[in-house]
């Protein structure tokens, strides 16, 4: 019985680890481009979500829409004024950018939110669910829930619409997207509105049950190039079979070995994959 | 290289500071990074104390230097304050210790809030031969070492597990049932140093710990060791947590629904001013370990406790004021050594020797022992009612009478 909560656990933390992972995933997928920021888009998704609550008040649906939609601007945003500028420059230019983005990002938050760790004030879910013995925070299971539904959503969006076979034509062949009337950036910035956007949505989850400050974004950046990586540069569902199962591995190794080896664990099976299988789980070889 | 000749014939001559002059403290503590909030708070409880040193508080006259202007036996020098920020990094601190006093030429270092931290700054101080106060760190390995410059002012380790066991004696006493106890601690020096000091205090005591979790405090997710408790039930969960963690702590218990009878926390994220915001309403009756109290309307404790309300809007917390006592405890020293030669300022700090009412904090006194300790620290235990906490232990200094079992997230 002690088991099967620990796997829950592990599986609801995965589920959010897979949402946030799933746009670094596309924006490498669409265009070979790392960004460094990704922690940060999850950090300020947290702070979205603080500010709607104590301004505006409102459940998850509300503070969780207004992240995912504050970080789809700021994504656009980034695109349109950071990124397809550098992408014209040298590789790395374009690495160093958002790594300046990430740094210019958890300062301004330092600067205007303090180094404080805040929390969210009670809201609306709260609670336990009991399942058999297995008890549930309803706050968890929302959010994990939530992040598996929105993570097939994005994959869905990019497999069975036309938006999503024109973000892939441009992912495939940006000149031939050209050729077929698609314009490369106007896609190009959604993707990174996706991806940010998905962040928001992750980090709002996320704020539901956890405390944090504006550091936070250098965990939660680590741990999404782990689960890309695992589940294959580019894939979502890799992302999100990578994320349940990142997360599953951290908690049964955080229950039967001790807390302190629990990413000693995770980091030898990731070293040990990419041996076996450079390309993740669900990548191209 | 003229330039660095001369500026090293300054540094060797080391003249003593006159009328109008400054005497150096550099200050290290974490400003940003995980445990900033406990760093900025300590800046702003330094900085007020040196407004106590530097100017005229004669409301304050139980305080040594605080009805006067400025050091008194340096001329009236006032202290010049230099703060560097290590973020929590022990290398980072080691380079900033090194920088203070090789570039700014500080004349006495304090710091460095984590543990490991001070273990490593503090052995830059050594090297150089200039004195060091650690004002809050816990942890036992950094006096002990054979050093001669480094001198702590704040209880250890080893003093608050004695504490925990006096008290579990009188709950005894009392008829309480304490079987046994479960220690839960962030892994590096200071988590792993106090859980050290509370095993072995306990074998000593015949008390059984049922479980040790030692975890690391950037985990997201602590379910696993909430679980493993929840199947050990002991009577009392001891943690030496940081902000982050014992907040996530604190409310995955409550979603786990597991309640132990009673929840210590030591100190650090319990004191944290984050964490009474964030679980106030989850974690109604968790105790706390405290020398500072504020005291009654009109008490010295009260004052300080006014100006450090208007500089933040926030009550002074233990860690600060245990940081703010180590200020004052070098400002008494280097005023006593009557010149900023490390030597003098060595013997004076050497030769302290404050009476508790001379202490913003509870201690019994200000004495150092050969490896620079003091003798005399000690601490309060206090508990968490409604958005503050009291204090419960000991009976003698008590504010209210003791709850138990607490009452967590049950009214």
């Amino acid at each position: 019985m002690l088991l099967a909560q620990v796997i829950v656990g592990g599986l609801l933390l995965g589920a959010i680890y897979a949402l946030f992972s799933s746009g670094l995933t596309l924006i490498w997928g669409m265009m070979n481009f790392i960004n460094f920021a990704h922690g940060e888009f999850v950090m300020l998704g947290m702070y979205v979500a603080l500010l709607v609550v104590v301004w505006l008040g409102g459940g998850p649906a509300t503070f969780g829409f207004a992240a995912a939609f504050a970080l789809f601007v700021l994504g656009v945003i980034v695109y349109a004024s950071l990124i397809r500028h550098v992408m014209r420059g040298p590789m790395l230019a374009q690495i160093l950018s958002t790594f300046g983005l990430a740094l210019l990002l958890r300062y301004t938050a330092f600067w205007i939110f303090s180094a404080n760790f805040v929390s969210l004030p009670q809201v609306s879910l709260s609670g336990t669910l009991n399942v058999g013995g297995i008890l549930m925070p309803v706050p968890q299971l929302v959010a994990g829930v939530a992040a598996i539904a929105l993570t097939l959503g994005l994959h869905l969006l990019l497999t069975r619409t036309t938006v999503g076979s024109q973000l892939l034509a441009v992912a495939e062949d940006r000149n031939a997207a050209m050729l077929m009337g698609i314009r490369p950036d106007r896609m190009q910035a959604l993707a990174w509105g996706l991806a940010a956007g998905s962040a928001g949505i992750a980090g709002a989850l996320m704020a539901i049950s956890y405390p944090w400050s504006p550091s936070v974004g250098e965990t939660f950046g680590l741990t999404a190039f782990v689960v890309v990586t695992l589940g294959g540069f580019g894939s979502v569902p890799g992302a999100m079979y990578a994320g349940l199962i990142i997360g599953l591995i951290q908690a049964l190794s955080a229950y039967w070995l001790g807390p302190i080896y629990k990413d000693i664990v995770v980091y030898a099976l990731f070293a040990a994959l990419l041996w076996l299988r450079p390309q993740g789980l669900m990548g191209k070889a | 290289m003229a330039a660095a000749l001369a500026a090293a014939a300054i540094l060797m001559s080391c003249p003593p500071a006159d009328a109008a002059g400054t005497v150096k403290i550099g200050i290290l503590w974490p400003l940003t990074g995980n445990a900033a909030a406990a760093g900025q708070a300590s800046k702003a409880a330094a900085e007020v104390a040196a407004d106590i040193v530097n100017n005229k508080h004669p409301e304050l006259a139980d305080l040594p230097l605080a009805a006067t202007e400025g050091l008194p036996n340096q001329g009236g020098a006032k202290l010049e304050l230099t703060f560097v920020d290590h973020q929590g990094n022990p290398s980072l601190a080691q380079q900033l210790a090194t920088r203070l006093i090789t570039q700014d030429a500080v004349h006495v270092l304090l710091g460095a809030y984590q543990s490991s931290c001070s273990f490593t700054a503090t052995a830059v101080a050594e090297r150089y031969g200039i004195p060091f106060m650690v004002g809050e760190s816990a942890a036992l390995n950094i006096t002990g070492r054979g050093f001669k410059w480094v001198f702590r002012s704040t209880p250890i380790a080893s003093d608050y597990a004695a504490t925990y066991m006096r008290f579990f004696d009188d709950l005894k006493k009392e008829g309480k049932k304490i079987a046994s106890i479960a220690v839960v601690n962030e892994n590096t020096d200071y988590g792993t140093s106090v859980a050290d000091s509370i095993e072995v205090a306990a074998k000593k005591n015949n008390l059984p710990v049922a479980i040790r979790i030692p975890y690391s405090a950037s985990s997201t997710d602590v379910t696993a060791q909430v679980l493993q408790l929840k199947e050990k039930q002991p009577d009392v969960v001891i943690f030496i947590s940081y902000t982050s963690d014992s907040i996530l702590y604190m409310k995955t218990m409550k979603d786990l629904d597991y309640m132990p009878p009673m929840v210590i926390g030591d100190d650090t994220g319990f004191s944290d001013p984050s964490f009474i915001p964030a679980v106030a309403d989850i974690a109604q009756g968790a105790m706390n370990r405290s020398a500072w109290d504020i005291g009654k309307p009109g008490s010295t404790t009260y004052k300080i406790n006014e100006m450090y309300k208007a500089k933040t809007g926030r009550d002074l917390d233990d860690t600060s004021g245990r940081n703010m006592q180590g200020f004052l405890v070098l400002a008494d020293a280097l005023n006593r050594a009557g010149s900023t030669e490390p030597e003098k300022i060595r013997d004076a700090l050497a030769k302290t020797d404050l009476k508790p009412e001379q202490l913003m904090m509870g201690y019994n006194g200000v004495k150092f022992d050969a490896t620079g300790q003091n003798t005399l620290a000690s601490t309060y235990l206090i508990q968490l009612r409604d958005k503050q906490y009291q204090l419960v232990w000991p009976e003698k200094a008590a504010a209210t009478k003791l709850d138990w079992p607490m009452k967590g997230w049950k009214q």
